[in-house]
C-alpha cells in the first residue's frame, strides 16, 4: 500500500474547483486494491459492499467534503457517517490515503488492538464520526449532526451512506419521515443500492422497490445515478448542496463487488467473505494490473462471523 | 406531598435552558415527561419527533457528537426498549446524551405493565459508560439535572417518577455523583433504597426505630457507578441488608447490592424488595400495597425477615 501518496486534503470552498478526474480514478483503483489487501490480510470482512461504494467515497473524501485530515476534530468540518458500517474498509482506505493515518495501518484491520475495528468506532479511529454497524442507526445520528449544524448557523453539511439491505430496518424510515419535516437541507443521504445482502439478493429476501418513489413520497429530493460513475457521483453531490428546504437522497445504483469479476458475478457469495490469497491475486490483477507482484498472505481464520 | 420528579425535571431543565448547548427532544410525550415546560421557553431548541423513539435516540447522539447536550425524553420503558440504539449510537459512541425516562416503576398505576418502566435500570446497567441517576425527591432531582447539564461528561440516564414524592432532603442537600447518601445511622440493619421509594423506606426505618431496631438507611441516587464501598461498610457492621426499589429485583439496586456484597465477601444476608413479576393495573396505592413497596409493606417485610 502507499504507492499513491496523497497530498493532504485542505479545507476547500463549498463549490470546489473542477475535479481532477484522472487523479480520482487512480484513487478508485488504489482504494479497491487496498480493500482486497486489507480483507485478505484480516481473513474476514465485507468486500462486496465496500467495493460497490468506492466511487462515491472517493468523490466525497477527495473532492466534495470540506475536511482537514490534520485536524479531525475541526468543529466546522463536513461530517460523513457510514451507516452501512460493514463497508468500513472502503472508508479506512480513503481516510488513510487522505492523510488521517498512515496507509501501513490498513494492514491492522480487525486485529486485536487495532484502531481499525471490524465496524466503525469513533472513539478509536480518527476521521470516523459515528460508531455504526448495527444497521439502521447511522442515518438518525447524521440527522442529529445536521440539526446541530443548523442550530449553529449551518456551519457544515452532513452526508450519510446507507445500504439497500439496511433499508429494511424500521429506524431508517423513522428518520426518513423526520428529516424532511425538519427541513434539513444540509443533510444528504446516499443509498448504495448494490442489490445484495448477507443471505442473498434484496429482491428475493425483502424487496424494497420502488425505492426512489418511497423516498420521494417521504418528501426527499431524490436523485438517481449510476453510483459507479465518478462524474455522476460528483454531479449529484454538487446538486444536493444546492437544494433548499429539504434533504436530498442520492439513489446510487451500484454493482456489488465492483471491479472484481468473480465477485460481481456471485453477489450473495461475496457479502461477508474475504478472498483467499489466490483469489486476492486474481482480484488485484483486474484492479491494478501494475501491482500484481504484491500479493498479501492470508491470515486465518477464513470466515466472517455473524 | 412534594413534587413528582418529572415535574422537578421540567422545571430544572427550563431554568438551566439558557445554556445554548442544551437541546431537548421528545417523542410525543412532552406533556407527560414535562419537557413541554422547556418547549414553551425555548421552542428553537426543542424538537418533538413524534412517536419515533429509535430515531430520537440516534438524533440525540448526533447532536451530542457535535457538541450539544441533548436530553431525550420518553417513558422509561419506551426509551430502554430501544436498547440497540442506546447500546451502539449512545453507549459505544460515548455520546454525551442524557436519556430521561419518566414513569418509572409500577407506581404509574392504572395504565398497566406496558407503560411501566421495570427493567430500564437492568438493561442500562450493562453498559459500562452509562451513568444512571435516580433522584428521590425534588431537591435531589434539581441538583441531578444541574449536574448533568454543567458537569457530567458521557452518556447518562435519568430515571424519574410520575407520582409525587415526599421530601427526603432539606436545603442543605448537596448532590454527589456516584456516592451513596446516608439518611439515617443505625447498626441493626442496612436499608438501601433508590428513587421514589426512599421516603417510604425512611418512614419504615422510623417505625423500626420505635420498635428498637436501628436501621442504617442509605439512599442511592446513582445506580451506576454504584457506591458499593458504602454499602459494604454498612453491611459489615449490621450483617443484614434490605434493598428497596420500584423496579425489577433482577438487575437493579438489589442486584448491584448483591454484586458488591459478594465481591467483598461481606458477611451479610440480603433481602431484595421490588418487582419480581410483570406489573399490572391498579391505583398506585393499591399496587404499592400489593407489592410491599409502601411504608407498611417495607416495614412488614423487614419485621418478618428479622424473625427468621
Amino acid at each position: 500500500m502507499g504507492t499513491h501518496p496523497m497530498s493532504q486534503t485542505a479545507p476547500s470552498d463549498r463549490e470546489p474547483t473542477a475535479p481532477d478526474l484522472d487523479r480520482l480514478r487512480e484513487l478508485c483503483r488504489a482504494i479497491r486494491a487496498d480493500i482486497i489487501r486489507m480483507l485478505t490480510a484480516a481473513g474476514s470482512g465485507h468486500p462486496g459492499g465496500s467495493l460497490s461504494a468506492v466511487e462515491m467515497i472517493v468523490a466525497l473524501y477527495f473532492h466534495h467534503l470540506r475536511h482537514d485530515p490534520a485536524r479531525p476534530d475541526w468543529p466546522q468540518r463536513d461530517r460523513f457517517v457510514l451507516s452501512k458500517g460493514h463497508a468500513v474498509p472502503v472508508q479506512y482506505a480513503a481516510l488513510a490515503r487522505a492523510g488521517y493515518f498512515a496507509p501501513a495501518e490498513l494492514e491492522t484491520l480487525r486485529r486485536l488492538g487495532s484502531r481499525l475495528q471490524g465496524h466503525p468506532d469513533r472513539t478509536r479511529c480518527p476521521g470516523i464520526e459515528a460508531s455504526t454497524g448495527a444497521l439502521g442507526q447511522g442515518l438518525a445520528i447524521a440527522q442529529g449532526m445536521a440539526l446541530a449544524s443548523r442550530l449553529d448557523g449551518n456551519a457544515f453539511r452532513v452526508y450519510c451512506m446507507i445500504g439497500d439491505g439496511e433499508s429494511q430496518e424500521g429506524q431508517i424510515w423513522e428518520t426518513a419521515l423526520t428529516a424532511p419535516n425538519l427541513g434539513l437541507d444540509n443533510l444528504c443521504v446516499i443509498l448504495d443500492w448494490n442489490l445484495g445482502q448477507l443471505d442473498g439478493l434484496v429482491a428475493e429476501i425483502q424487496p424494497i422497490e420502488p425505492v426512489a418513489e418511497k423516498w420521494a413520497a417521504f418528501n426527499w429530493h431524490v436523485l438517481e445515478i449510476d453510483g459507479n460513475d465518478l462524474e455522476q457521483c460528483l454531479a449529484a453531490l454538487a446538486e444536493a448542496g444546492r437544494v433548499k428546504g429539504r434533504p436530498t437522497i442520492i439513489v446510487s445504483r451500484t454493482v456489488k463487488g465492483r471491479g472484481v469479476s468473480f465477485m460481481e458475478e456471485d453477489i450473495p457469495a461475496w457479502h461477508g467473505v474475504a478472498p483467499s490469497a489466490e483469489q486476492a491475486a486474481a482480484a488485484l490483477r483486474e484492479i491494478a494490473p501494475a501491482e500484481t507482484g504484491r500479493t498479501p498472505r492470508r491470515t486465518p481464520p477464513a470466515s466472517t462471523r455473524h | 406531598m412534594g413534587k413528582a420528579s418529572r415535574d422537578s425535571f421540567g422545571q430544572a431543565i427550563t431554568e438551566l435552558g439558557a445554556d445554548p448547548r442544551v437541546v431537548v427532544l421528545d417523542a410525543d410525550l412532552s406533556k407527560s415527561t414535562k419537557s413541554a415546560l422547556f418547549a414553551k421557553r425555548y421552542p428553537e431548541r426543542f424538537f418533538n419527533l413524534g412517536i419515533t423513539e429509535a430515531n430520537m435516540i440516534g438524533t440525540a447522539a448526533g447532536l451530542a457528537l457535535c457538541g450539544k447536550i441533548p436530553f431525550a425524553c420518553s417513558f422509561a420503558c419506551f426509551l430502554t426498549g430501544r436498547y440497540d440504539q442506546i447500546r451502539v449510537s449512545v453507549g459505544y459512541s460515548d455520546a454525551n446524551v442524557r436519556l430521561v425516562g419518566t414513569h418509572a416503576g409500577v407506581a404509574i398505576g392504572e395504565d398497566g405493565y406496558s407503560q411501566q418502566g421495570l427493567e430500564d435500570v437492568a438493561t442500562l446497567r450493562s453498559l459500562p459508560n452509562m451513568a444512571i441517576v435516580q433522584p428521590a425527591d425534588h431537591r435531589e432531582t434539581v441538583a441531578a439535572v444541574r449536574y448533568l447539564v454543567e458537569k457530567h461528561i458521557g452518556p447518562a440516564y435519568l430515571r424519574l417518577t410520575r407520582q409525587n414524592l415526599d421530601d427526603v432532603h432539606d436545603d442543605s442537600y448537596a448532590f454527589r455523583f456516584g456516592g451513596g447518601d446516608r439518611l439515617r445511622s443505625g447498626g441493626d440493619l442496612t436499608l438501601a433504597a433508590t428513587g421514589g421509594v426512599v421516603a417510604g423506606a425512611l418512614r419504615a426505618a422510623e417505625r423500626l426505630a420505635a420498635e428498637g431496631i436501628q436501621a442504617d438507611v442509605i439512599n442511592f441516587p446513582t445506580l451506576s457507578p454504584f457506591d458499593g464501598a458504602m454499602l459494604v461498610e454498612s453491611a459489615r457492621r449490621t450483617g443484614r441488608v434490605v434493598t428497596v426499589e420500584d423496579h425489577s429485583v433482577r438487575g437493579g439496586l438489589g442486584s448491584a447490592a448483591a454484586e458488591a456484597l459478594a465481591e467483598a465477601a461481606a458477611p451479610a444476608r440480603l433481602r431484595r424488595i421490588g418487582m419480581s413479576d410483570y406489573g399490572e393495573s391498579g391505583t398506585p396505592a393499591a399496587l404499592y400495597r400489593k407489592f410491599a413497596l409502601d411504608t407498611d409493606g417495607i416495614h412488614a417485610t423487614i419485621r418478618e425477615w428479622l424473625v427468621k
